[in-house]
Formats: C-alpha cells, structure tokens, sequence
C-alpha cells in the first residue's frame, strides 16, 4: 500500500511578484510503506519543497497529498494529526533544542501529542534507545552535549512521536565521516526494527547507494527519477548529466563495461566490486593455466 | 510570512536622488519634518506634495511602493482622523445623538492626515535611495563631533551595520526554528494570550542561543581580519560634498523656507 | 624552499574553570614546518586537535608548550599579532557567521580599512580579491543574497585582500553542497598554483584532500600522517581506525590486496583504477 501519494502538486514561491520561482512543477508520486528512499538533487531542485508538502508544512497551489490515503489538507484537525505521522527531522535539527533537559526535549513532541505521562515516558524511553543516547543523559542540558549527540537528540524528539513516516534533511550535513556513518547506521536500524518509511534526504549518492532501497531524483522542480538503488545507476550518464555525482565504483565500472569486460555496470558498493573483481581475475588465472 | 518585512528597503539606482550625499539627505529629511510640523496652509501643503511627487518620479521609485509603504500606517492615519473628526470642539456641521462633526474637526483631521503621509513618504524615500551602509555611514560621520565627549560613535554605526547585516540572517533562521517546532507539533496559531506567550519559548531559546553562536564567531572572524576599534580606521568609500550637493542643499532649504514663510499670507487650516 | 609556518614541540591544553578537573590536553608535541606555496590538507575527525592546530597558525591561540613562528615571527609576541594576521588570513566552517558588511564589495574592504589603507588602494585590492575569487560581478549584492560556496568565496576575498602568504582555512566546505564545495576547492587550487599562496585546508571531504599536494592527519593532538596524499591514502587501516574516509577506488584497491590480488596502493582517482584493471585484468 502507498503510504504516501503525490498527486500533480505545484507550488510556487512569492506568487504575483516578480520574483516568483516555480518550486515543483506537477510531481506526482507514490511511495510505498517499508521503503528506505534516499532523496538527492540539486540545492533548488525543490526537494526541501516537496519533503516540507508531506507533513503540511508548506501549502501546494495544485495538487494533491495524501498519507495513508488521507487528504493531508482536508481539515486542520487532520493537519495537525499528520504532523504526527509525518516526522520531519530538519537541517542541522540540533539548533532546535531548547528545553532544560534531554529528557524534556524529547518529550516535547509527545506531549503535544497529547499523550499522558506514562506513554510520554515510554516514547521518549523508546526514542533514546534507538539512537542510542545513554540513559545517564537524560537530565543533563541539552547545551552540554558534544554536536553528535545534540543531532541525535534532536532526532530523537522526532522519533518519539513514533510516526509512520520520517523524514530527515541532510542529517549528517557538517558532521565528520564517523558520525556520518554512525547517524546513517542508526536510521538504517530504526527503519529495519520499525518497519516504516523514511525518506533521506542526501547530497551523496555514495550514502544513498549504501543505505537506501529507492532513489528519488528532483531536477529542476520536476521528478527526475524514483526508482530502485538496484537500477537507478545503469542510468549513470544521465544522471552525471544533470550535474550530480555517482559512486566512484559506478564511474569504474562503467568505464570497465565500456571497454568490453563483463562486469555489471550498476555496480555501486565497494564489497560487490571487489567480489565481481575477483570472480573475473580467478576466471582470468584459471584460463592462463 | 516573515520573510515579507521589508525593513529600510533599499531600491538601487543611479538618479540625482540616489547619489545625493547621504549626510545632505539626512539632514534635508530633518528639515523636511520640521517644516512638515510649521507648515499649516494648503497651499504649502500642495507644494510640498509636489515636492515629494517630483523627488519620487526622478529616483523611480515606483509610486505602487510608495503607498505599500503606507499600508502598515494606516490604522494609525484612520485613527488620528476619527480622533481629530469627533472630538474636536467648534462649529458642529453635523449631530446625531451624541456624535457629532465640527469643522474644525474635520480641518484638523486633513492637516494630521496630510502630515503622517508626508511625513511617512519622506521618511522612506530616504531609506528607498540610501543604501543601508551609506546610511549608517552617513550618521557615524554626522554624530562624529560627539566623540569629543567621548561618545561611542564608530561602536555605534559598527553595531548598526552587524545589525542590518544579520536582520535576514535571522528572519531566515525564525522561519526554520517556527516549522522546526510546528513539525513537533507545537501549536503557535490558537490559544489564549498565556498560551501563545508560552509557545513562544521553544522558538525564542533556540534563536538566542543561536544569535550568541553567531555573535562569537562573528567576534573571532573580525579579529582575524585585524579589527581593533575605530582607532586609525580607513574607509573605502569616502564621502565627498560635491558642487551639485551643495545646490541641492540649498535648493531645497530655499523651498522649505519658502513654504513656511507662506504661513504669513495664507490662511491656516487650523 | 622557504619555511613559512613552523611548529616547534607545541603542546596546549585548555584550563577548566573549576580548578579539580585536570586541564584538557588537546594538542601534544607537535613538529611541523609548511613551506612557501604548498597546499596542505589537515585531516582528523571531530575533537582530533586539527581546528585547535589551525588556530594557532594566525595566533588565535598561544602555545602552553612550544613555539609557533609565522614568517619568521614567534606567535607569543603579542605586539605583532597584527602582522601575523596580516600574513595569514583565516576563514571559518560557517559562511554566515563571518561576513560583517551589508555589501559584499564593503565586506570585502573590512581588513584593509581596519589595517588604515588608504581608500583608492582599498578600492584596488578589492576588486583584484573580488576578481581572483570570481565574485567581481557580485561586488553590490547583499551577503544575504549569494549561496553558500559564493559567500565563502567572498570571505576568501575578504583575507585575499590582506595580500597574505597563507590562508587557513577550518572545514570552509562543511556546510555546504557539492556545487559549493567545488567552486571553494577550485578557487584555493587556482590562488595557490596562479599566485603561490600558501593554502592549509581543513576537511573532512576525502575527494578534496586529495587534491592536496600534502596531507597531515591529526589524531589525538597528534599528528600521525604527514605525506603526500598517494602515501597517505595507501594506509586505508589507519585512516578508517582513526575514523576517516578514504576514496572508493582506494578502498576497492585495498580489497583486492588484501585478497592476494598483486594491484598497486594509493590509487585515488577513477582514472587510475580504470588503468590498473585493465592491466590486472589484460586486454
């Protein structure tokens, strides 16, 4: 079942002025329950647009959204009830803290839920393990934290509110590649032990290519591409086209497929690189002998 | 939403207007209120509008701008003219139970109203042809003399220019902590005046520690550059008085003074 | 060639406010020299040392241990620390937080009119600065109007302006996109091959490092690589113990060494990689 349905949505920025600018041009799409989908394009492409649509925080001019085949825009009740199955984590989300303590924090989203105490505690409890904040943190000020575990809380005060969707904006933007990897790694766990969606919102393929079931492609306010990580790079070409970057081992193997060598050229992980390689040069030693 | 304040508005351009000596101007825009304040006869009135029409038309500034610029006032000009319509004692043209309209009330109410516009078109045809940095110039270089009494005049126009210079900066980062928050659930459109106030917090506290993150590292990068207070500091741009300055300026006080020495002949409206 | 910035044994370790807490170490006996005209990449993960490092460059900070000379000056004469900072501009992680002026062109002059230069020079170093970073044609706007990587060229303008022999620049791509990030890694590599400008580079980003005709890795205050980026990158163990990237093609070499394939180390480029194969793989 699609869980999210994009129908024709356009929006505009600053409408009857002079500077209006065309942020989505008539996307239409349908994402499945369950998926990982890596979102990538360029800064404009209207992809910070289309993922604030989805949880109502901008307002399309035409078209549709619907979540779990609800029309997000039908009342306000239901806006508001959507912004709790829709998380969105924003860029930098750490500078958004500002409660006294973690634990606080956390529990901001929960208790706008309306929850009570008890289920309040227990999301914020669920919520710390799955981006595995130390429990002895939980009364210290959010301020004290090193920048990582700032991002984690803040990611954190999303996931409480256990929604169907997440949604995150660039989440390891200014980070160093180990806690890149270890905010990556954390969201891919959450999303196998939740079982729900999550769209990622990335600026390298090469993260996308790792963690991601599906890839959505926006190009100049329009869907380029939402298909599988599995098939998305035999159309590498294309997609240097428009100006974004492959995997290095995509561009690797192409070139190898170009010159005649039997590889898959929508090779895209370093480990299945070298796993084909090594295949061809046993093959290779097993003819010279 | 709060990207559509437009604080000093800035419109570049290349006319007479616009490259007047900011501190001419300035000071043109003081003698323009007070004779604003003495003027009290229509037909000074009309000349001033003129004047403003005239000075409009040469900088093109859009005449649509202008009276944008007078929408946020126009409770205030609405207000002062019922004020001045209803309460004003004298000749009573109309009654109706207890309302009643003097003419005098009604003189009284064009001459405020016609003042605020004035006042108000003037005030933003500065802002429209100046741009912010020759104005902050223009004024650390008009209080100058005031360094003497050890007045803080260059930490002044310094902290002015910060400001301008991060007034989008921040307008930008209200608007992400406001959808930030509202992704959270939080509710800042309905509730009782507490409520709202307490809404507010998760929306404040990010911003101000933000602004103190933004103000250090700001510090450290104008140290790096050398930054060590208006002490034998250099500009760029210098300002210079030209010979067309000089005719403007006293072109225009010329007209002022006309204008109020018209209060002699003319009959005032009030 | 000419030794521009030399670290001699510099140690230094923050004070903590409560006196019972042991003062935090954060760099150790660091030896270093940079010559005239390299371009230097500094890698090391968050809370490695490499931003404390660069601080002490244009004397930002003082070393506890050790002496730091720029240029031939000693960092701890306070007197000077306006020449130093004359000779090595910095530039910081955040494009925002770093311009002052309302006009980029205003901007762009801060140093030059806090140094006292004369305004009609002012008026020629800035539009040469401007000129060397591509943001001539800008010099009217408003900072709030550019993207990211155009702001940080204008900051990069903003200490070009001071004519200094080296810029230090601490993670200036980190927040930016990959369209940024290109236009700031083409301006350094343009301004140190065109004008000899010393460049110290601080990223994560392994793709730019490699551009870098030096790399110094910095792991627990100290420095634990200092090579070229081919001898650098060849250390793929060390590199990802110390929590960093290598390129994918340089792991992809490693994979294949450590299974027994006889192939080259230190491969960085996609082109390079293409190349070996096929000699691995033969025609």
């Amino acid at each position: 079942m699609a869980i999210i349905r994009v129908e024709h949505l356009t929006h505009h920025y600053s409408p009857g002025t002079p500077f209006e600018k065309t942020a989505i041009d008539d996307v239409s799409l349908e994402i499945e329950e369950g998926e990982l989908v890596g979102v990538i394009g360029h800064t404009g492409s209207g992809k910070s647009t289309l993922i604030q649509h989805l949880n109502g925080l901008l307002k399309s001019d035409s078209g549709k959204v619907y979540i779990n085949n609800t029309d997000i825009f039908e009342s306000k009740e239901t806006l508001q009830k959507i912004r709790f199955q829709v998380g969105l984590v924003f860029q930098y989300p750490e500078y958004q803290l500002f409660e006294e303590t973690v634990y606080k924090d956390i529990a901001f989203g929960p208790t706008n839920m309306g929850l009570n105490p008890l289920q309040i505690r227990e999301a914020v409890e669920r919520a710390v393990s799955a981006v595995e904040i130390p429990s002895s943190m939980l009364e210290k000020s959010p301020f004290e934290l090193s920048g990582g575990q700032k991002r984690r809380v803040a990611i954190a005060g999303v996931i409480a509110m256990n929604p169907r969707v997440l949604i995150l904006d660039e989440p390891t933007a200014g980070l160093d590649p180990k806690g890149r990897d270890t905010i990556l790694a954390l969201i891919q766990k959450y999303h196998q032990q939740e079982h729900n969606t999550v769209l990622l919102v990335s600026h390298s393929m090469e993260d996308v290519a790792k963690y991601a079931t599906k890839v959505l492609v926006m190009n100049r306010s329009r869907l380029y591409a939402y298909e599988d990580v599995d098939s998305i790079f035999t159309r590498a070409a294309e997609i240097e086209k428009i100006g974004l970057s492959v995997p290095q081992i995509t561009k690797v193997f192409h070139q190898l497929a170009e010159l005649g060598y039997p590889v898959n050229s929508n090779t895209y992980r370093v480990q299945e690189a070298s796993e084909q390689l090594l295949r061809l040069l046993k093959k290779k030693g097993e003819q010279e002998c | 939403m709060l990207k559509d304040i437009s604080i000093g508005q800035f419109f570049p351009g290349k006319s007479i207007v616009h490259r007047l000596d900011p501190r001419i101007k300035i000071l043109l825009v003081f003698g323009f209120i007070i004779t604003l304040f003495i003027v009290r006869n229509l037909v000074s009135f009309g000349l001033i509008i003129l004047f403003l029409a005239v000075t409009i038309f040469t900088a093109k500034i859009p005449v649509k701008t202008v009276l944008k610029s007078l929408k946020p006032i126009l409770p205030l000009i609405l207000f002062t003219a019922i004020l001045n319509i209803f309460f004003i004692d004298g000749h009573v043209l109309f009654r109706w139970g207890w309302i009643r309209i003097t003419e005098d009330g009604i003189r009284l109410a064009v001459l405020m109203v016609i003042r605020i516009v004035c006042l108000i078109t003037g005030a933003s045809l500065l802002t429209y042809t100046t741009s912010p940095i020759a104005l902050t110039d223009a004024i650390e270089r008009l209080l100058s003399p005031l360094k003497k009494i050890h007045f803080p005049v260059h930490e002044m126009a310094m902290m002015m220019t910060i400001a301008l210079r991060f007034i989008p900066t921040l307008i930008e980062e209200t608007d992400k902590i406001m959808s930030a928050q509202k992704a959270r659930g939080a509710d800042l459109e309905t509730g009782g005046l507490m409520k709202r106030a307490k809404a507010l917090v998760p929306i404040l506290i990010p911003l101000f520690v933000s602004a103190f993150r933004r103000a250090e590292e700001l510090a450290l990068a104008m140290e790096c550059r050398c930054y060590r207070g208006g002490e034998g500091r250099t500009r760029m741009k210098q300002l210079k008085l030209t010979a067309s300055d000089w005719v403007i300026a006293v072109f225009v006080t010329a007209f002022y003074i006309v204008g109020i020495l018209m209060n002699l002949w003319i009959p005032a409206l009030f | 060639m000419n030794k521009l910035i030399q670290f001699k044994q510099v140690s230094f370790e923050y004070n903590h406010e409560s006196e019972e807490e042991e003062p935090v170490a954060v760099l150790h006996d660091i030896t270093l020299s940079i010559e005239e005209g390299d371009f230097v990449a500094v890698l090391g993960h968050n809370g490695s040392g490499k931003s404390t490092l660069a601080k002490h460059i244009n004397a930002i900070l003082q070393p506890t241990e050790g002496v730091v000379w720029v240029d031939g000056i000693d960092t701890s004469k306070e007197e000077l620390i306006f020449e130093i900072r004359q000779q090595v501009g910095m530039v910081f992680q955040n494009p925002d937080n770093q311009l002052v002026a309302t006009v980029v062109e205003e901007d762009v002059a801060f140093a030059l009119e806090n140094l006292g230069v004369e305004s009609t020079e002012i008026r020629e170093r800035v539009d040469a600065s401007l000129q060397q970073v591509g943001m001539y044609e800008f010099r009217e706007h408003s900072p709030h109007q550019l993207s990211g990587g155009q702001k940080q060229r204008v900051a990069i303008a903003g200490v070009l302006a001071m004519q200094p022999k080296c810029i230090v620049l601490d993670e200036p791509t980190a927040m930016l996109d990959p369209q940024g990030r290109r236009e700031v890694l083409k301006t350094l590599l343009s301004l140190n091959r065109e004008k000899g400008t010393t460049v110290v580079f601080i990223t994560h980003f392994m793709d730019e490092a490699v551009q870098a005709n030096r790399v110094v890795v910095v792991d627990g205050g100290q420095i634990i690589a200092d090579d070229t980026p081919k001898a650098v990158f060849s250390d793929v163990e060390q590199l990802k113990k110390v929590g960093l990237d290598v390129p994918q093609v340089t792991e992809l070499a490693y994979e294949l060494r450590k299974a027994g394939i006889d192939f080259p180390n230190g491969i960085l480029s996609v082109e390079e990689c293409v190349a070996e194969l096929q000699k691995a793989l033969g025609g």
